[in-house]
């Protein structure tokens, strides 16, 4: 990076940033004006003895509040998180977690809609082509990712074909130890999947999890197809098992040449972090990128949840939502990271090498994604 | 440092994911070692039968030959070891810099690891019950007595999920390629060297490279090579055990819960079996499932308990060089400690006591390890969880229980070495479904014959004997 190239970048974080407050600052009057906000952010502003309204002027202001607790998220009723200014839109709810006792609930009007048409921009319309076909080989139900890929499909002019998939049920069946039925329930998944795909649909594009391209492939290649064979250029994929190394043997021995894989990484709650485009040549490194300003990825201390690390150092994963449907400020992720600076494509920090954070790693099941 | 790949059925294939093998003691990286993804695994799998039909195409009288210039080499030439060379001494001290074995414990086992493939011919007459080995290759043929028999091998490839902790364990898998069975191995993180090294030593020795693949790797890599292979051999604590109990494609081994009971007739001179006992708990730092864990007696156990704290108590730490160390450290952060603390609070339970104590604190912790001293409890009875109980150092509870209860109340017993001339009581013994390798007499239980199956026969895991005919004029086989 040559010096001017440099100063450029740094003038495109200022900016960045300088736009992030500014969102910040309507983000929470917003949320916390009587006539807009929802009723939980207003009952708790009113135990408060400041006024966020008046206090919150940037980013960094947002540390005034407690770390968000998602416990807060689980049971009801659900409206009190409907803000008084959207009253009479639809309300979709969203659910993660949940395989025992009450699953944690967002609810949403038109987030994921703009979460993932944000995100269209970033795909290349060569691997993931404008008006074809995909299929959605990942978790139904109650999941903001059901209807968001077949959102993603529907504004790239495309049809989206899915797939019945309980992540919950799978979760049980890991944590009895029946792995037999675990492989049953993922091997007719895998059928259903390969069903749509041979039956003329021409999809050319698929959302899908780590745990279950592998098996698609192999599966496929059972069959004496492939994954580029059935038609498939473009894969758009998430989950924390996305290491440089899985995508390095997804691309090198799974796809082949011909088809595009993007890991991304996100939540009910966060929305979609894009990925850099993982190249060889950077040592298949993935950093994510959160798309700010509706939604921010910090790298913090281990320690002290206030403290953002040093790039290149690793912490856990805080992220703000920053939304006029939801107000999320600091919520601790159940992952880490190493913190990235910004680059030629995001103007601000992203993260790298995520993984479940160590302490809550070993009581981790990773289910199908 | 030593750069370890991943070899994929011998060719090496380096990771995008290392992880650090490190000195215990002074924090030196040893090795760093590429870590596979399961994929590679599932990928590689699909090409198995090539690995046997390499085997297959050497006979096993070959294989015999090539075993004892493995043997050799493996003990005494410097082998390639990832992207550079290992002596037979740099070999011990990594292995014992990684794993806490004491060096002279890491040489010893070479030299058992070295007889085994030296005596292969004896040991695999010995586990076939003297079986024309062509049979094994050619799948049939009639044995001298002039029956047909046939052997079908269930797996083309043997998985092996290996332990960090007990080098010794590797003697049981030695066999498999002579009987011309891949290997599929997952080495423990912290003991890779012996897997690189036995595969070095046997590619040299003229062992295809086809026939061995090594997936370093997390727990995920070891699950997978149980699921992906037909036949596999794993290592782990009584949940692993749990969890595959009953899979005929797994054969698992746990913890051993080793014990030598004294039986009535000889318990009022318990002081003659002493040594037998104290080489019992105390050989190879207690560390293999064939360490004594329970002495068990209908009366006189307070008085073994304390004739074996006074031998065992004083015993302390040392560096791993000296020829005098006899305990090996925990090389786990935290694992003495979390031992221990769960020793602490068996030994507040009722009818426990702490026979070792008065000889000074059993943990002791170094900046990057912990050891713990040799510790002798005393159960009044056969109730207490220290009873029957089994930790990776010298550790031996010693239980009073009435003779007629005893083998109600063991439990699974992988080693039983039985003092008694009891005819009645030996017969009893040699019926217990519950104890599996028998020693009738003062047998230390450590002191194994290589001529016997260890945790079930190897050749009856791998191979299936079925009934065959032929009516053909002659077999193209």
């Amino acid at each position: 990076m040559n010096v001017s190239t440099t100063v450029d970048l740094s003038a495109k974080v200022r900016q960045a940033k300088e736009q992030l407050d500014a969102h910040v600052r309507e983000i929470v009057q917003w949320h916390f004006n009587p006539d807009t906000g929802c009723p939980f952010w207003l009952e708790y502003a009113s135990k408060l003895d400041w006024d966020p309204r008046r206090e919150i002027h940037r980013f960094e202001d947002l540390r005034k509040f407690t770390p968000f607790q998602d416990e807060w998220l689980r049971g009801g009723p659900v409206r009190r998180w409907v803000p008084r200014g959207l009253t009479g839109r639809p309300v979709y709810v969203f659910e993660t977690g949940g395989t025992t006792g009450a699953p944690k609930s967002r609810v949403a009007i038109e987030d994921f809609r703009i979460d993932y048409e944000m995100f269209s921009e970033t795909l290349p319309d060569e691997y993931f082509p404008r008006g074809a076909n995909w299929l959605m080989l990942g978790p139904s139900g109650p999941r903001r990712l059901r209807l968001a890929v077949e959102h993603l499909c529907q504004h790239r002019g495309g049809i989206c074909f899915c797939v019945d998939l309980d992540p919950r049920w799978v979760i049980k069946e890991i944590k009895a130890g029946h792995m037999n039925e675990m492989e049953r329930y993922k091997a007719h998944v895998i059928e259903q999947a390969i069903t749509i795909l041979g039956a003329g649909h021409q999809i050319r594009c698929l959302f899908t999890t780590p745990k279950l391209l592998e098996p698609l492939a192999e599966e496929l290649e059972q069959r004496g197809s492939s994954i580029r064979a059935s038609g498939i250029t473009g894969i758009f994929a998430g989950g924390t098992e996305f290491t440089p190394q899985y995508t390095r043997f997804a691309i090198e021995e799974l796809l082949g040449p011909g088809v595009y894989l993007t890991p991304t990484y996100g939540n009910t709650l966060m929305g979609l972090a894009c990925s850099k485009p993982v190249t060889a040549a950077d040592g298949y490194k993935i950093a994510y990128y959160a798309p700010q300003p509706r939604a921010v990825i910090e790298v913090v201390s281990f320690e002290d949840c206030d403290r953002v690390v040093n790039y290149g150092e690793i912490g856990r994963v805080r992220l703000t939502t920053l939304t006029r449907e939801t107000f999320i400020p600091g919520f601790l992720e159940r992952d880490e990271g190493e913190r990235e600076p910004a680059c030629e494509r995001y103007f601000w920090d992203g993260i790298s090498a995520v993984r479940p954070f160590r302490q809550l790693a070993a009581a981790t099941v990773v289910g199908v994604y | 440092m030593l750069n370890l790949p991943i070899l994929r059925w011998g060719q090496p294939y380096t990771s995008l994911e290392q992880d650090q093998v490190v000195h215990f003691l002074t924090g030196e990286t040893l090795a760093s070692v590429s870590q596979a993804n399961t994929g590679l695994l599932a990928r590689d799998i699909r090409k198995a039968q090539r690995a046997r039909d390499s085997l297959t195409a050497i006979p096993i009288p070959e294989f015999i030959t090539i075993m004892k210039r493995a043997a050799d080499l493996y003990l005494n030439d410097a082998l390639p070891m990832g992207d550079g060379e290992q002596t037979p001494d740099d070999f011990a001290r990594q292995q014992s810099a990684s794993t806490g074995l004491p060096e002279h414990m890491s040489k010893a086992n070479m030299k058992k690891n070295h007889f085994v493939l030296t005596n292969m011919d004896r040991i695999l007459e010995a586990l076939t019950r003297g079986l024309d080995l062509g049979i094994l290759t050619r799948g049939y043929g009639m044995e001298s007595r002039g029956v047909m028999v046939s052997y079908q091998a269930q797996a083309p490839v043997l998985g092996l999920v290996l332990p960090s902790n007990s080098p010794g364990v590797h003697t049981l898998w030695l066999p498999v390629i002579p009987m011309q069975v891949g290997l599929v191995l997952k080495p423990g993180p912290q003991e890779p060297w012996t897997p690189y090294r036995m595969a070095a030593a046997f590619w040299k020795a003229g062992v295809p490279r086809e026939a061995i693949s090594i997936y370093p790797g997390g727990g995920d890599v070891g699950a997978e090579v149980v699921r992906r292979t037909n036949r596999s051999l794993i290592f782990g604590g009584t949940a692993t055990v749990e969890r595959y109990k009953g899979d005929p494609r797994v054969q698992v081994h746990g913890p051993g819960f080793s014990k030598i009971l004294l039986g009535d007739d000889v318990v009022d001179h318990w002081d003659s079996y002493l040594d037998v006992m104290v080489e019992s708990v105390f050989a190879n730092s207690g560390r293999g499932c064939i360490n004594c864990s329970g002495i068990w007696a209908s009366r006189h156990t307070r008085e073994i308990a304390d004739a074996l704290a006074e031998r065992l108590g004083p015993v302390e730490p040392k560096p791993p060089q000296d020829p005098q160390a006899s305990l090996a450290a925990f090389t786990v952060p935290g694992a003495a400690r979390a031992i221990w603390r769960t020793i602490e609070s068996g030994i507040r339970e009722a009818g426990v006591e702490h026979s070792t104590a008065s000889f000074g604190a059993r943990l002791v912790e170094k900046e990057r390890c912990g050891y713990i001293r040799p510790t002798v409890v005393h159960c009044d009875s056969a109730e207490p969880a220290l009873a029957n109980t089994e930790f990776m150092f010298p550790f031996v509870s010693v239980v009073r229980c009435p003779q007629e209860e005893m083998l109600k109340k063991i439990g699974p017993t992988l080693v039983c070495s039985v003092i008694t001339g009891e005819a009645q009581f030996q017969r009893k013994l040699i019926d217990a479904p519950n104890i599996d390798r028998l020693n009738l007499g003062a047998i230390p239980t450590i002191k194994l014959d290589w001529l016997q199956p260890h945790e079930g026969n190897i050749v009856e895991f791998l191979y299936r004997p079925r009934a065959f005919q032929m009516s053909l004029e002659a077999v193209a086989v």
